[in-house]
């Protein structure tokens, strides 16, 4: 009855085996009550810290693209780039996807509500709210329904095969952190699924594209040309363009690293599509617990990462303030611990290793990575080199052999 | 200019800055900063109001809507522009706070010097007629139920109600008034116990007239009810049946009349109620048990949708007027025309279901 039916692979063990359907219907109601008090205390004080979030963002963005106006003089671009990707930084995560997500909407305040807001990026704020707040939260980490997991473009489960192309993922991955917003805006879209199955002619996919190519000409025309023109005085087109194309990707590289930290360090948990069917709510909360990473640090690491840092939190309350998961933080650790389930958080450098190394490993067959040392390399290469080179049949041959040998490695070290 | 400022600032807009150094500007959308809050008895203050450039000014009689962030939550509600325009451009709102209410309390004793307000232009067709010095202003209020309340503003303009009874101002004098006021029974309102007061005091000649004890009011008696009828303008403010009779009756006799039709908007939260898509045009009839999403779709109404759990904020519409409850907490949300913002208040509709009649702008 659990919706972790997988079978537990080579030394991994189903981490909700332990719990009967009684212990599942009292953690979703320790949930409901959590949520509820936070509900029950919203007010004042949550309205003044969005607003102030709101207020410094714009500040720091005005006060950067001023200094910017001169940034052919070094110190000004070393002072504006930086402000002006904290500005973006903070525009898109503390503020955009949270306000997109629904969790301002109670202000009734119609500047700051999901249904009017719009973002500093490339993919449209409609389009971004049905890819993520519809499928991603729902779908969360199944494996082929969730596309925030690996982006439809990665291995991210040892149960997927293993495919030559796949020792591409580690660059494309890195690619795609480059240019983050370009790649979320594509996937907003379902663009390779839409080539693929033909449908590039259909109205809906048509009018998307020309929501998504309309966003990205104002985006593109702010960036490099509007704001390095208005630079020409001082004779900074050029750096402006450059400073604002550094804001921008970094703004790409961190949300692509806090992202990546939500759902991909080891230890948190992939479920198959067939799992979620007939799902219930305390099932669905289950999975949120499971599908989610934490990232430990300062409060102001929390607010940079738009307090994504409590994934955790958000997933399993996607719509209440970002400013109050900390708050709740410890509650819903202390229920992960009595009901035996793994809380899994650490810093940002282990966990967005964590996530790279996941990503390395998937690159490469099934226990590859696991069992390869400088003694034994040669002869792992020229396997990988045959299982790169030859047919389905040789992989699969070479796979199990690999398996079974990892199998009595694991046997003889117990 | 301004394209390149749209461009500078795309996805926002040059004003969403602009904001953060001049929000009363002229351009910008219309605000008030609070000056000064002068507690006028224990339970009511004025709230002195600088304006924003734009504001256009106002006759006596009108009001403005204010909206304020009540615990987070913008909140909308009209109020009686005290004073007559002002020669330092500042305009005025005297507030009792009502018991159990949410904005009055709020704006009696909670609003700072400084705090920003949201305004609307003034507004109010129905507004007192400026008494000449020379002559005396003759004037005939026919009110029933809650059409009072327009009224009591009014007169509470020209005669304020303090703890040591009702003041007569000088600027008042020129004014005699004769308050017809029509209800089921002798309700113990509040209102009623002002009218008496300004009554006492000889402000006003007060006629009340109970359906239980005088009968249904018949119009036909209005000459024996107010002798010098022909001298007055009639102000008429009440439930429609009312005012079709007294415009009616004043035309035929060719006398000056200004009504306002006001509606009671009171909501009582119930099990379920027609939900009205006012664009489209369709009732839908939802019980209390179901979302409005759902049952909008088995009557074939095409609504936005998308989760169905509730996390996912696509379903939100616009909710003009009525009330819905939360299907997993019990949690009420209402809309009511005037004190909720002028879009109304968007609910999402797959968590929600009817807990009376509701208008949803779709």
């Amino acid at each position: 009855m659990t919706t972790i039916q997988k079978k537990p692979r080579i030394g991994q063990v189903n981490p909700i085996a332990h719990l009967d359907a009684e212990d599942l219907q009292l953690i979703a109601k320790e949930l409901d009550d959590i949520r509820q008090s936070v509900i029950d205390t919203r007010g004042e004080r949550d309205a003044r810290y969005i607003r102030r979030v709101i207020k410094t963002q714009r500040s720091i963005e005005l006060g950067s693209r001023v200094v910017l106006l001169a940034s052919l003089f070094p110190p000004a671009w070393v002072v504006g780039t930086a402000g002006l990707s904290v500005a973006k930084i903070l525009e898109n995560m503390e503020i955009g996807h949270n306000i997109l997500h629904g969790q301002w909407d109670w202000m009734r305040d119609p500047k700051i509500h999901s249904t009017t807001w719009e973002w500093d990026s490339a993919t449209p704020a409609a389009q971004w709210k049905h890819a993520h707040n519809e499928l991603h939260h729902n779908f969360t980490n199944v494996i082929g329904k969730d596309n925030d997991l690996g982006y439809g473009i990665m291995r991210v489960d040892e149960d997927q095969p293993w495919h030559p192309m796949h020792l591409g993922q580690v660059a494309l991955n890195f690619l795609n952190a480059l240019f983050f917003e370009y790649g979320i805006a594509a996937y907003d879209l379902e663009f390779r699924g839409a080539i693929a199955r033909g449908k590039t002619k259909d109205p809906k996919f048509q009018r998307e594209f020309k929501a998504v190519r309309d966003k990205i000409k104002r985006q593109v025309t702010k960036d490099y040309i509007v704001h390095p023109t208005l630079s020409i005085a001082t004779g900074s087109f050029v750096s402006t363009m450059l400073a604002n194309f550094t804001a921008n990707t970094v703004r790409n590289l961190w949300s692509h690293s806090v992202i990546m930290c939500g759902h991909f360090p080891e230890g948190v948990q992939t479920f198959e599509k067939r799992s979620i069917d007939g799902e219930t709510k305390p099932e669905w909360y289950v999975r949120q617990m499971l599908g989610s990473a934490n990232i430990s640090g300062s409060k102001l690491m929390h607010i940079m990462t738009g307090n994504l840092s409590h994934q955790i939190e958000h997933h399993l309350f996607p719509d209440l303030p970002s400013n109050r998961y900390g708050e709740i933080a410890p509650k819903i650790k202390d229920l992960f611990e009595r009901y035996g389930l793994d809380y899994c958080e650490r810093p940002l450098p282990q966990q967005v290793y964590s996530a790279w190394h996941k990503v390395v490993r998937l690159s490469l067959p099934n226990g590859w990575l696991d069992t390869t040392t400088p003694r034994n390399l040669p002869g792992q290469l020229k396997r990988l080199f045959q299982m790169s080179t030859g047919g389905p049949k040789v992989r699969r041959a070479l796979q199990a052999r690999m398996t079974q040998e990892n199998r009595r490695a694991l046997a003889e070290a117990a | 200019m301004g394209r390149v400022a749209e461009a500078a600032t795309t996805p926002l807009v040059p004003a969403d800055f602009l904001d953060l150094f001049a929000p009363l500007r002229p351009g910008a959308e219309l605000r008030g900063r609070v000056e000064t809050v002068h507690p006028e008895t224990a339970d009511a203050a004025t709230l002195v109001i600088r304006p924003g450039a734009d504001w256009a000014g106002h006759v006596p009689g009108q009001y403005v809507r204010i909206g304020v962030d009540v615990d987070g939550v913008r909140c909308w509600r009209a109020y009686s522009l005290t004073h007559g325009p002002r020669a330092d451009g500042r305009i005025s709102i005297t507030v009792k706070a009502v018991p159990d209410g949410k904005v009055s309390p709020y704006l009696v004793r909670r609003t700072k010097p400084g705090t920003l307000l949201h305004l609307e232009q003034a507004d109010g067709e129905f507004v007192l007629p400026v008494a000449s010095r020379a002559e005396t202003t003759k004037l005939l209020f026919v009110t029933a139920g809650s059409g009072i309340t327009p009224v009591i503003g009014m007169l509470r303009n020209l005669f304020p109600s303090t703890d040591s009874g009702v003041l007569r101002p000088a600027r008042s004098a020129s004014y005699d008034i004769v308050v017809l006021h029509v209800a089921p029974t002798e309700p113990d309102t509040i209102f009623l116990r002002d009218l008496r007061s300004m009554a006492e005091v000889g402000a006003i000649r007060l006629v009340a007239r109970y359906d239980d004890e005088h009968g249904i009011l018949d119009l036909a008696d209005l000459d024996a009810l107010v002798p010098d009828l022909a001298e007055r303008t009639t102000f008429a403010c009440g439930p429609g049946g009312l005012l079709d009779a007294v415009t009616t009756h004043h035309e035929e006799r060719g006398l000056p009349l200004c009504t306002e039709q006001f509606r009671v908007s009171t909501l009582a939260a119930g099990e379920g109620g027609t939900v009205t898509f006012d664009r489209s045009g369709v009732d839908v009839d939802c019980d209390g048990g179901r979302p409005i999403l759902e049952q909008a779709e088995d009557a074939g109404v095409l609504l936005p949708s998308g989760c169905r759990m509730g996390i996912c904020y696509q379903c939100v519409l616009p909710m003009r007027e009525g009330v819905v409850r939360d299907l997993r907490t019990g949690e009420l949300t209402t809309a009511v025309p005037g004190e909720t913002g002028t879009g109304g208040v968007r609910i999402q509709t797959c968590i929600n279901a009817a807990a009376g009649p509701c208008h949803l702008d779709h």
